[in-house]
């Protein structure tokens, strides 16, 4: 018989890793996973680029309420969407599908902790969020002369904005993929969501333009407040007095969005299961 | 290697038992699974759990692992009680549990160098890859491996961290016959080392060849236990004798069966085809399950 195990160690085990330690690991297993579905590659990152292509060439002449050209407003709006795009969709329906293969069960018996799954998956989607708009903008720049933030300090609106939505939409993704049912069907909830929210919240025209219970529903869900955050960034300072509050509410942008990663957050604690059906 | 007798178990086993279960229920809705299930396996020993599928065996190792909760009973692994049981012990049972759960983008050498970081102490890659027989798919990745061949890294996935307890839930489903054999050598290694084995299993040679006692569950019960070679004990007595008389085979069970060819040789001078066959195991665990006739098919007049 050949030996080629080493025998157990008899002296005492130390303690398993520390979750901050599989949760970094977790981030980069998790990108390596990202890149390497093309398909989801080639939607993420080409979805926002197509989408302001297709809107600009046919509404580039349009202006949206105080002189703003189309292709400026609807940058905002797509970026704001392609945010909660990586986020939302893809880790609600990658974790559902995770679950349905049973690899959230090889986590668990691993004894992962949760928290290192989900900052595995938030990691991943800062990172893909940022080559995503790192794509997007110098398109809109130089293919459409849409101003860039004018200074520092809306630079740090968006970057803020922008991390904030992805978190919200990443802890709402996770709470999303303990819907019951299969993850077919699991699926189909969540894009069906993301669609209607995205007419809604004013990513397509001008929120303004929409009637007041559209307005006052989408104002609920963290969409409006990421597409508003981003206007504020890349808007100039007048074209504020066209919001609903006559401002562009950085407070409550703030307010609403760290609000829905906490009861994100909450809800996961409470609902996240590594396999489908009971335990 | 030829042997089927299995070294006597290390010495520092028979301490404190590995998994202790009793009077363990589980129901399904109102269908119950498990119904006062009784079970013992001593530390570094190697039980093998038999039982025809829907017996409750996967329920039963699921609740041992602390991934299913239990509707009553008492349930102990490695001292603890697994439904309240922490990382740390975790860290103590590996499991190789029936699904994959691989994640089929990564190459073999991927899954077991990424891995290897949730656990306090791991074995080598190189190591786990030699033991299993996957040296030469290293760089395949899982979604291109065949079905065997998953089943092999799902065992290196459970040795990975040097567990102190192991759960395989039928661990050689889908192997080839070879790969069979290696993963028989590796368990018997783990055994010498002394690793407890917790198996379920749907060949009886597998569980002849590898265990030290045998569980039989059915119905969500454990109905008999013991070596592979004495289980049921009552019914290995019984044995078949059995002839032809005029072109018809006829069969006696009996705890006797020298009475009985005594009588039948002082009736016929020759008798054709006689064979006498004592149980072998999977007769006495179709028995014990209740999938076999209990009744003989013909009487010695």
């Amino acid at each position: 018989m050949t030996a080629v195990l080493t025998p157990l160690p008899t002296s005492a085990r130390p303690a398993p890793p520390s979750a901050a330690r599989i949760g970094l690991s977790r981030v980069g297993l998790e990108l390596r996973l990202f890149f390497r579905e093309r398909q989801q590659v080639v939607f993420s990152f080409a979805y926002p680029v197509v989408m302001l292509v297709i809107f600009a060439s046919i509404l580039g002449t349009e202006e949206r309420p105080g002189g703003i050209p189309f292709a400026q407003y609807f940058l905002a709006g797509i970026a704001a969407t392609g945010i909660m795009l990586t986020s939302f969709q893809a880790v609600g329906t990658a974790v559902a599908g995770e679950r349905e293969r049973g690899q959230l069960e090889r986590l668990q018996l691993l004894g992962t902790p949760p928290v290192a799954y989900f900052a595995g998956k938030a990691g991943q989607v800062l990172v893909t969020a940022g080559v995503q708009l790192a794509l997007l903008l110098p398109v809109a720049r130089y293919g459409y002369d849409v101003l860039m933030p004018v200074d520092l300090a809306h630079w740090a609106t968006f970057l803020w904005v922008a991390a904030l939505g992805a978190l919200a939409g990443t802890v709402l993704g996770l709470a999303a993929s303990a819907l019951p049912g299969s993850a077919t069907a699991t699926n189909t909830a969540i894009s069906a969501l993301a669609i209607v929210l995205q007419f809604f919240s004013g990513v397509f025209f001008g929120f303004l333009e929409s009637p007041g219970w559209m307005q006052q529903a989408a104002a609920l869900f963290p969409l409006k407040w990421l597409t508003q955050g981003m206007r504020s960034a890349f808007l100039p300072e007048e074209a504020g007095a066209f919001e609903v509050a006559g401002g562009w509410e950085h407070g409550r942008t703030a307010l609403v969005l760290a609000a829905w990663v906490i009861i994100g957050v909450m809800v996961c604690m409470r609902t996240f299961r590594w396999r489908r059906g009971e335990g | 290697m030829t042997t089927t007798e299995l070294a006597p178990l290390p010495v520092g086993s028979g301490g404190p038992a590995g998994v202790t279960v009793r009077g363990l229920t589980k129901r399904y809705g109102v269908r119950p699974v498990l119904d006062g299930l009784d079970l013992e396996v001593r530390r570094g020993e190697c039980f093998a759990l038999l039982g025809p599928n829907g017996a409750g065996k996967t329920t039963t190792i699921e609740i041992l692992e602390g991934v299913r909760p239990r509707d009553g009973g008492d349930v102990d692994v490695l001292g603890e009680d697994p439904a309240v049981a922490g990382r740390g012990w975790r860290d103590r049972i590996g499991v190789v549990a029936q699904g994959e759960g691989g994640q089929p983008a990564l190459s073999v050498r991927e899954t077991l160098d990424h891995f290897a970081g949730y656990h306090a102490v791991s074995r080598p890659t190189a190591e786990l890859l030699s033991a299993v027989g996957l040296e030469e798919s290293v760089g395949v990745r899982v979604e291109r491996l065949s079905g065997g061949q998953r089943r092999r890294l799902a065992v290196a996935l459970g040795l990975q961290g040097r567990p102190e307890l192991i759960f395989l839930d039928e661990p050689t489903t889908g192997m080839d016959p070879v790969a069979r054999r290696r993963f028989w050598e590796l368990i018997r290694e783990l055994r010498s080392d002394g690793t407890t084995i917790l198996l379920t299993t749907h060949y009886l040679d597998e569980a002849a060849e590898l265990a030290d006692r045998v569980g039989v569950i059915s119905e969500g019960r454990l109905v008999d236990v013991a070596p592979p070679d004495e289980l049921g004990a009552a019914l290995r007595r019984e044995s078949t004798v059995s002839w032809l008389e005029a072109g018809v085979r006829r069969r006696v069970r009996t705890a006797s069966p020298s009475a009985v060819l005594r009588d039948l040789l002082a009736a016929h001078a020759e008798v054709p085809g006689l064979t006498v066959i004592r149980p072998g195991l999977e007769d006495v665990y179709l028995q014990l399950v209740g999938a076999a006739p209990t009744t003989s098919e013909g009487d010695l007049r």
